[in-house]
């Protein structure tokens, strides 16, 4: 494809455009992104050197904010369990997606594929917030769950799995997995489609058997589309807040206390806006940390 | 040939089973939703005498009409603007090329992953000072800005592989960048911009951190927003809750069924893109 003729700048005639008359076209957003959102950055920077309760005089701190987000054990579990979430959000969606685009990826095209299409959207639609309703219930005491357990002879591990201090991470870890294999499993077997039938036909005929043919051809051939899966699941869990808000409020205790939910208690309830502020800054600069290299792997890839 | 029938069958009965899975948290909604106000109804249960009127009930208490066209306000308010202003810029940036572009262009990009989290305590102060508090401006304004990085890549994305013959015709035709922007290139977006569109109309929906800290009425929030609050009033109800919690979800449920397979087309690419 000749995409490099069209990446030049519009160039002879356009040339007056790529002044002050094109600037006009930027600016509206520029001005919207600087005043909702840049400003909004390096006030979050300042803050976070100060001492302040949101009303009174402030204090200059330091570092100091920062040193207690480190070692607070409240602040500092809040990110360990948001890294803990990475397994439930990020790794099951797309390793069961994975194998589950693999297993369906000869019946993609069937009426059950395409309606299952449908179906598996979702819970990407609804808001996160019904999701943790409707799961919060069906992990409850005599919920779903549990009935189902008992059904197959577990009623010995039932509990209120939301409630009890050892299992509250993993339930809500669950919710997110549920509302991201969907997402996941179409999003990879979008990317099989494009790979070339060929390949496969090749490696039958070389007696390669599905799991040959999974990890030769199928995710080499996906680095992408695995890359995009990783980086939207590792952010969804690294800034949670909708699920766990509904779902556990943090607790019990502060098994499920996530980043997102704790700048929101230290701002609005706690007033502590000064160490609200220095672990917002610190959950950017995660997010970007984790997005990032994973960027770069996927472009690699394809050179 | 055989192996093929199996994985076939292999295939369906995953897919069935995963299906299963996703629905099971909406038919457990609906079961519970149709016990009797106030009890513990244990688990999958059809309800000996299913009470439809909960569904007017929840209704009623979450004042779900106020709710929907606060929501739809806020939609009306967001969505059209931050389409506006996102393809203008991405035209810009992606085939005007003004001078400059690479810069701006980095700065939008470096809002894409920004967690909301991490700017929401000066955004309601900055909110406050601008004596929007409580309004559904201080939805509506902050979310456009917020969208912009997104908005602005998708759109150039798109511009970026538009030919520059095609400016140059046209402006050969005496047309100016206006109406060189809004004649040709907006029609020709079209693709692009309704699928942003429908990505945007879902954010601003189910938008809940900005709604709870910056809107106390839940009558002027996001339909996502109310249902928080819906939940810490019925939270003890679960009949009624459920109830209730079906109602906020079949706007978007319903729109999802009618545009499905635009939504699918949209997902699908607004998180290859992003």
């Amino acid at each position: 494809m000749p995409r490099s003729a069209h990446r030049r700048p519009a160039a002879g005639r356009l040339r007056g455009a790529r002044g002050l008359a094109g600037w006009l076209f930027v600016l509206p957003a520029l001005a919207f992104y600087a005043v909702f959102v840049l400003r909004p950055i390096a006030l979050t920077l300042q803050y976070s050197l100060y001492d302040w309760d949101g009303i009174g005089p402030s204090t200059w701190v330091g570092a100091a904010n920062y040193g207690k987000v480190f070692t607070d054990p409240d602040l500092f579990d809040s990110l360990v369990n948001a890294f803990k979430l990475i397994v439930f959000f990020s790794a099951i969606p797309v390793v069961l997606g994975l194998a589950i685009a693999a297993t369906i990826r000869r019946i993609a095209a069937s009426r059950l594929a395409l309606v299952a299409r449908t179906v598996l959207f979702l819970p990407q639609v609804i808001p996160l917030v019904a999701a943790g309703i409707a799961w919060s219930w069906l992990l409850a005491s005599t919920g779903v769950i549990n009935q189902l357990l008992s059904l197959v002879g577990l009623g010995g591990v039932t509990r209120a799995w939301l409630g009890d201090f050892a299992t509250a991470l993993p339930a809500v870890g669950m919710i997110g997995a549920w509302v991201l294999l969907g997402l996941c499993t179409l999003l990879l077997l979008a990317g099989m489609s494009k790979i070339d039938p060929a390949l496969y036909e090749a490696a039958r005929l070389d007696g390669a058997g599905p799991w040959r043919e999974f990890v030769s051809i199928t995710v080499p051939s996906l680095r992408q589309e695995i890359a995009v899966c990783v980086t939207v699941t590792v952010i969804a869990a690294l800034a949670s807040f909708d699920i766990i808000y509904i779902a556990t409020q943090g607790g019990p205790g502060n098994t499920t206390m996530v980043p997102g939910l704790q700048i929101f208690y230290l701002a609005f309830s706690e007033r502590e806006v000064g160490t609200a502020s220095a672990l917002a800054v610190v959950l950017m600069v995660l997010v970007i940390a984790c997005a990032l290299p994973i960027q770069w792997f996927a472009k690699d890839g394809n050179k | 040939m055989i192996t093929a029938r199996r994985e076939a069958w292999t295939g369906r009965l995953l897919l069935i089973v995963l299906m299963a899975v996703t629905l099971l948290p909406f038919l457990s909604l609906f079961v519970t939703a149709l016990h009797p106000s106030g009890t513990y109804p244990a688990g999958l249960a059809w309800p000996g005498d299913p009470q439809w009127g909960n569904f007017l009930r929840a209704f009623e208490a979450a004042n779900m009409g106020a709710l929907l066209w606060s929501s739809v306000l806020i939609v009306l308010g967001v969505v059209p603007i931050s389409i506006l202003l996102g393809t203008m810029a991405g035209f810009a940036i992606g085939h005007l090329r003004v001078i400059g572009a690479r810069v701006v262009f980095l700065l939008f990009v470096l809002g894409l992953t920004l967690p909301f989290e991490g700017v929401i305590t000066p955004l309601y102060y900055q909110v406050r000072d601008m004596g929007l508090l409580n309004t559904r401006w201080a939805i509506i304004l902050p979310l456009i800005g917020l969208f912009m990085p997104f908005s602005v890549f998708w759109m150039r994305a798109h511009f970026v592989n538009m030919p520059a013959e095609l400016s140059e015709s046209a402006r050969m035709d005496g047309a100016n960048v206006w109406q060189l922007f809004r004649r040709i290139h907006v029609p020709l977006a079209m693709p692009a911009i309704s699928s942003l569109g429908i990505l945007l109309f879902l954010w601003t929906w189910n938008q809940f951190l900005l709604a709870i800290v910056l809107v106390d009425d839940p009558a002027k929030r996001t339909m996502s927003g109310a249902l928080g609050a819906f939940q810490g009033q019925w939270g003890t109800d679960i009949p009624l809750l459920c109830a209730g919690s079906l109602l906020i979800l079949t706007p978007t449920l319903v729109i999802f069924l009618i545009f499905q397979r635009h939504f699918v087309k949209a997902l699908l690419q607004g998180s290859l893109k992003g």
